[in-house]
This record gives structure tokens, C-alpha cells and sequence, in this order.
């Protein structure tokens, strides 16, 4: 319908305004309040390069150079600017059990006896490289119940972290918080990136 | 100060309650609407409504500490980030489980309307006449003709966008357009005309959100964030919808933080004369006195209720003079189905996040259909392109890698049926009097295990889907059973139904409580069958089609 179609590339702010117009002047109490609110959580989103939980600076600082090893910088910005190795701290502290983040810490402790911060950025992918063989033939014909490779777990939760961050969602793939129309059916051409979900 | 006397008392705010209220008072009713949680203020209270994925510390994942504190919730998807705060919390609400038993409950103005799936369907005779078909249960007291004016009706105000099939099993309505199926759909959809005799067919799912404007309502926005609530009153809820009818009439006064204790009994007049309130943070006690009472608590409150009220006449509760009080409690069992890749679609996707997918309606044990098991079930689905997730079982790391995962992948497609359960006597809740809540309550006993009819009708579920979509063409199908414990369907029915025998029913034809005709029970507690198809536009329209009656028979002082 054309009233929703011009919905379409604004943003959250003017969506609302159009919408409150739509509704023939309707004004939404609280409307002020909901965007005040989302705007004191972008300035939260921030995260700092300090300790998380029981991971120390060195170890966020090992999480970000393996992350942006998976997710490097291309033509939009890799997993260390999109905070992914504080994001990876959180997530083991706060969701993982306990044997999780025992087989988490030893992949860690693997990571650094190898050197891996000492590599250059050609010799760190090349030793994922070689881990993400190792880890998807593992995880390919691991027994039922048996732990999950540490790898599979700091890939996971780097893909989750990259594409769900501000620049993930909104440089690496396209995110508009209210759409405002439904298309069932359009071309797609090679190379348009994904559109974002909502959270 | 507020008045302790009103024409009609309504328990509960939810889907049912927020149709009680709404056409109690535009009938020129004075109602006290009583929720036993916090207020909610449509738009205003979305806190997270317009949040960003990134805006979330676990990006909605949920932490080992909110599955310490909700040991029930985290069974299942409810348990998450980003509308925790709409959840009963399991600590503060105890019940004993017999049996496994999942209760998801949302204790605050607007109940689950908030937070629904939105999915509406008309019931049809297949549905009314089964019991009294297979002798099974207890004989639906009314027939399709009966509620067909007020699924007209509820449909109308709702606002549910859907498409005019001409199913017998699945009556059309009163339908604002269609989110229409996306092309991975519309191609299957297609394809399986030719295959079934035309049985099986995928429609648009039937929704409670907008396509049109409705009064104070602007049509769906496509953000797909229902359950964050609404800011453009896109989905039906009572904050949307319903609870704006009924306080513009000037006759409705709410009262969150009211837990009703007992509906108050005159054994004499053979009337409920009003209701107990015990205010859930002062934790003083208040009787409100009305003339009618409609209670909408949901399927295991207000049963609960029932059984807590009365017992000077009746030990076993307000409308325990039939076997059926507490008895027969159903869900619709889920969670079996299948998906698929589909191939030569590559060069085309979609626009806007559509927040429903396709129905598959029952055809399983009609038309000529016979089947080991009773009854059907029906698939929700839906076709998409893959995204990001597809990357974490692949090979790969680097800025290829990377470039690659941030475009849509394949398409899929993939259904998963919603089952009937059949009433069985022996799944019974009943007042636990060794166990009591903060409030001292003595909490509810849940006692229900899934039957063996539904234990057949799952090899169907899962294993017709994937017949469904390898027929279309769809590759690399597989199916699923996620497993069911009763509950996770969130659709409780049942234990306090509906009959036209009052040894062997709560109610009668109108949602009258046989013992106490000027109470009325309106939620999922009076369906003497769970059918396939969701149930709340079901409760909808069974609540105004006894709102009416109810004042009608004010009018002519029969309560």
C-alpha cells in the first residue's frame, strides 16, 4: 500500500513520525521515551579492551586477533572493531558451563603455546587454516555427547558476535530497523549483502 | 478511593479478559478489569521495542543466570534477552509437576496477548462435532453456526490479514489482506497442486497483524518484533485493541496487582456475589462485589481459582459438582516437522521481515482420509534464504570467508505441525495443599502426559512434511522431533469445559458455570476439544458471544 511504501529508507525516528501522521495525528505518549532510551543504549554499546570476567586483557587481546583472523578487515571492518574478543569473553563467562570453558581456556592455552600472537597476520591464517580442517573433521564424526573442538566454539561465537554488532549488522550486511513494507518477490543480483533480523 | 462495587468483574487481562472488558462496557457496564501482575502502558512500556540486535550484552542469547532463576522458562525458546521481563517468574509462582508439565504464563496487564504467536484460525464442524462423533469427551454444546457471527465479529476489530480459501476444514472470515507467501513459498505452493489430489496446500499463515490502518492502529511496519510489543499497534493485543475500546467507554476501571483468592459464593441465592482480592504488594485483602463475573485468567488460573472457591458448599471447588472441574487438561503438541533446501531461486529474495509464514491446513482423517490415530494437525512454516549461521558448520576462515557469510544463502523451507491432543479424564490439575506461594496459596498440581493417539499422530507430523516437500522438489530434506512435554504448546485447554450435561461439564452453551449462572469462563478452560488449529481467536470470539448473552440475560434479571 503506498502509505507504507514511503516507509521505506528512513530511518526509526522519522518512521515513527510518519506512522503518528498516518495515524491522523495521533501522538503517541511515550514515543519521546522510546527513543531516548535506545539512544542511551547505543552510547552503552561501546565495550572497553579491559578485563572481562576471568579473562585478562592478554587473553580478550588473544580473542580479538583470532577473530579478526576469521573476520578480517575486507572491504568493511573486521571482528577486532566490532569488539568481538571482549564480546567472546562475555558470552564464555556468562553462558558457557563449565566444561564449555574448560575446553574454551585449554583452546587458549593451545593458541598462545603455539605462538599465535607472535605470528605474523599470513602465518596466523594459515594456522586457522589448518585448525578449521582439524576442527571440522572432528566435528563432523565426533561421537554423540562428545565436547565440541574449542575452534568450533571460537568460530561460532565470532560469526555470532561480528553479525549481530552495529557493524556487522549495518556495513557487513544491510539492517533497517523498521522495513515498513513486505516484498515477496524481488531479483536479488550477486553480490547485494544479507538484510540484518531484528534482535 | 476506589468503588468496591461494579456490574461485572472481569479476572484476568489477557486475551479473553481484554474482550470481556471491552464488550462489557460498550454494553453500558461499569467493570472492574483485575490483573494480578503489573500495568503495562501500550508503546510507553516497550522498552526494547525499537533496540538493535548489538544492543543486547548477549545479543539475546540467555546466561546461565537467568536459567538459574527460571528453571521452568528455559525448557523452551521463552527464556531469552530481550522480553525476559514478560515472563512469570518461576521462583515467585510455584506449582508442582506430577508429570512434566511446561507453564509459560505472562503475569501483567495484557497477559500473553503481548507476547502471542498472533496465528488465527477459525475452528470448523470437523472440530465441534468430533467428540460427539467418536464418543470421545464430552459433546461440544455448540456447532459452527453458533460462533461463525462472532468469529465475524472479533475478526473485524483484531484486525487478522489472511486469504479466502474455501476450506471447509478451515472457514474463511473476515480477513484484512494477506501477507502473501515469498517466492520460495509461492514456488512450492505451486508444485504441490500437482501432487496430493490438491490436498495439501499452502496458504498465507492468518495472522493478527495489520495490513490497513485500523482506528489508532497503523498497519504492520514488517520489523517482525512482535513479542518486544508494538509501537505502531501492528499485532492484536489488549494494549492495542482491545483495552482502548473499553476505556474509552469511561466504564472501565483496571486494577493491576490484584490476585483474586476466591470468587465469592451466596449459597442461598445460588449467585456468585463478587471477588476476593489480595493486593500483590500491600498484601491487603479486598472484596469487590458485582453482579456478574467473568473469569479469564487463562486455562490453569482460572481453574485454579475455580477449585479455591466455594469449598464450603462444594470440597472440590465452584463448579465441582460435575467430574470435569480440573479434568481433560490439553495443549496442541509441536515441535516434529521437517525442512528443505530449494533450488533455482538464487536470482530472487525478499524485501521486509513478513512476521508469519504459510499454514499447511489439516488434512489428515478427512475427506475419505483414515489413519491409525484420531483427529489431525496442521503445519506453520516458512521459506527464507539462509543467513550468517549457515558459515559456522562450513570450512573456511578469512576475508573471503567473511565477504561470503555476509550474503543470503541458499533457500530453505521447512514446516513444523501443531498436533490435537485428545481429552483424557486422567490429566488433572488439583490443589497441592502441602506447597504454598508467597501469597499462601496453596499452589496448583499439574498431572498430564501425552497420550498414545498423539504419540501416532507425531510419526505423521514429521514424516509427512518431508513426503509434503520432497514431492515439491525440495533437496537435502530432514526431519525433526524436537521432542513434547504438555504446555510447551503454550495453548492449555481443557479443565473447565464447555458441555450440555452438567454431570459431565462445567459449563453450558454460553460459558455459564453450571453451579453459578452469573459466572462465566471464557479462556482455554472451556474447550471440550483443542481441534488443530490455534485456539485465541477461538477464545475471542467464545467470550463476546457470552459478554452478549450475559448482559442480555442481565436485562431480563436472569443472574
Amino acid at each position: 500500500m503506498p502509505e507504507a511504501r514511503q516507509v521505506q529508507g528512513i530511518d526509526r525516528r522519522e518512521a515513527i513520525r510518519r506512522v503518528t501522521a498516518l495515524l491522523g495525528g495521533v501522538v503517541f505518549v511515550g514515543t519521546t521515551d522510546l527513543l531516548t532510551a535506545v539512544e542511551h543504549a547505543h552510547a552503552r554499546a561501546a565495550t572497553s579492551h579491559a578485563q572481562v570476567g576471568a579473562f585478562t586483557a592478554q587473553d580478550v587481546a588473544l580473542l580479538d586477533e583470532v577473530a579478526d583472523t576469521i573476520l578480517p578487515e575486507t572491504k568493511t571492518p573486521g571482528a577486532k572493531a566490532a569488539h568481538v574478543g571482549p564480546f567472546m569473553a562475555l558470552m564464555v563467562t556468562d553462558t558457557y558451563d563449565d566444561k564449555q570453558q574448560g575446553v574454551f581456556r585449554d583452546g587458549m592455552r593451545k593458541l598462545n603455546d603455539a605462538g599465535f600472537m607472535t605470528k605474523t597476520p599470513a602465518q596466523r591464517l594459515a594456522f586457522l587454516e589448518q585448525l578449521d580442517r582439524e576442527q571440522k573433521a572432528y566435528m563432523d564424526t565426533r561421537p554423540q555427547g562428545a565436547p565440541a573442538h574449542y575452534f568450533r566454539l571460537m568460530k561460532e561465537l565470532t560469526l555470532f558476535g561480528y553479525f549481530t554488532s552495529e557493524i556487522g549488522c549495518t556495513q557487513a550486511m544491510r539492517y533497517r530497523e523498521t522495513p515498513g513494507r513486505f516484498d515477496p518477490c524481488m531479483p536479488y543480483t550477486p553480490g547485494e549483502t544479507a538484510w540484518a533480523g531484528h534482535a | 478511593m476506589q468503588a468496591q462495587s461494579y456490574d461485572a468483574i472481569v479476572v484476568g487481562s489477557g486475551i479473553s479478559g481484554g474482550w470481556a472488558a471491552k464488550e462489557l462496557t460498550e454494553k453500558g457496564l461499569r467493570v472492574l478489569l483485575l490483573e494480578r501482575g503489573k500495568n503495562i502502558e501500550h508503546i510507553k512500556d516497550y522498552p526494547n521495542a525499537t533496540k538493535a540486535p548489538w544492543d543486547y550484552p548477549h545479543r539475546g542469547r540467555r546466561t546461565k543466570a537467568m536459567e538459574a532463576a527460571y528453571p521452568v522458562l528455559k525448557r523452551d525458546y521463552p527464556l531469552n534477552e530481550t522480553n525476559l521481563d514478560w515472563w512469570a517468574s518461576d521462583q515467585e509462582s510455584p506449582y508442582t509437576e506430577v508429570k512434566r508439565f511446561d507453564w509459560y504464563r505472562g503475569y501483567h496487564v495484557g497477559g500473553r496477548s503481548l507476547m502471542w504467536g498472533r496465528q488465527s484460525y477459525r475452528w470448523s464442524d470437523f472440530d465441534f462435532e468430533a467428540n460427539a462423533r467418536e464418543g470421545l469427551g464430552t459433546d461440544w454444546p455448540i456447532r459452527y453456526a453458533d460462533i461463525a457471527p462472532w468469529y465475524d465479529y472479533v475478526e473485524r476489530h483484531a484486525g487478522i490479514s489472511g486469504s479466502q480459501e474455501g476450506m471447509a476444514q478451515l472457514p474463511d472470515g473476515q480477513f484484512q489482506p494477506a501477507m502473501p507467501l515469498n517466492c520460495g513459498e509461492e514456488l512450492i505452493a505451486g508444485r504441490l497442486k500437482q501432487h496430493f489430489d490438491g490436498r495439501r496446500r499452502i496458504i498465507p499463515g492468518r495472522t493478527a497483524n495489520l495490513t490497513q490502518p485500523l482506528p489508532g492502529r497503523a498497519p504492520c511496519q514488517y520489523r517482525n518484533a512482535c513479542w518486544l510489543g508494538c509501537p505502531f499497534g501492528g499485532y492484536f493485543s489488549t494494549q492495542s485493541s482491545t483495552l482502548p475500546a473499553a476505556m474509552a467507554t469511561g466504564r472501565l476501571t483496571l486494577r493491576p496487582f490484584a490476585i483474586v483468592t476466591e470468587v465469592l459464593y451466596d449459597r442461598d441465592k445460588k449467585r456468585a456475589t463478587g471477588v476476593r482480592v489480595l493486593d500483590a504488594m500491600t498484601e491487603q485483602t479486598t472484596d469487590y462485589t458485582a453482579r456478574m463475573i467473568f473469569l479469564c485468567a487463562s486455562t490453569l488460573n482460572s481453574t485454579w481459582l475455580l477449585l479455591r472457591s466455594a469449598t464450603n458448599v462444594w470440597p472440590g471447588g465452584l463448579g465441582s459438582s460435575s467430574d470435569a472441574l480440573g479434568h481433560n487438561l490439553m495443549d496442541h503438541h509441536f515441535r516434529a516437522g521437517a525442512s528443505g533446501r530449494i533450488e533455482g531461486l538464487d536470482d530472487k529474495t525478499f524485501y521486509g521481515r513478513r512476521p508469519t509464514g504459510f499454514y499447511i491446513p489439516r488434512y489428515r482423517n478427512l475427506f475419505g482420509d483414515k489413519r491409525e490415530y484420531l483427529r489431525g494437525f496442521g503445519y506453520q512454516g516458512g521459506a527464507s534464504r539462509s543467513g550468517w549461521s549457515r558459515a559456522v558448520a562450513e570450512l573456511g576462515v578469512g576475508g573471503a570467508f567473511k565477504d561470503a557469510a555476509a550474503l543470503p544463502g541458499p533457500w530453505t523451507i521447512g514446516g513444523t505441525a501443531f498436533g490435537e491432543m485428545l481429552p483424557n479424564p486422567a490429566n488433572k490439575v488439583s490443589i497441592d495443599p502441602t506447597k504454598k506461594d508467597k501469597w499462601g496459596l496453596p499452589v496448583l498440581a499439574i498431572d498430564c502426559a501425552t497420550g498414545e493417539n498423539e504419540w501416532l499422530m507425531r510419526k505423521d507430523m514429521m514424516n509427512d512434511m518431508a513426503e509434503t516437500l520432497e514431492a515439491a522438489g525440495v533437496k537435502d530434506v530432514r526431519t525433526y522431533d524436537g521432542g513434547y512435554w504438555p504446555g510447551m504448546g503454550i495453548h492449555e485447554m481443557g479443565t473447565a469445559r464447555m458441555g450440555r450435561d452438567p454431570k459431565t461439564s462445567v459449563l453450558n452453551s454460553h460459558n455459564q458455570v453450571w453451579d453459578a449462572p452469573n459466572v462465566f469462563v471464557t479462556d482455554g478452560s472451556c474447550m471440550a476439544s483443542t481441534a488443530c488449529p490455534n485456539p485465541s481467536l477461538t477464545y475471542m470470539a467464545l467470550t463476546a458471544r457470552a459478554a452478549d448473552f450475559a448482559v442480555s440475560e442481565l436485562k431480563r434479571n436472569n443472574l
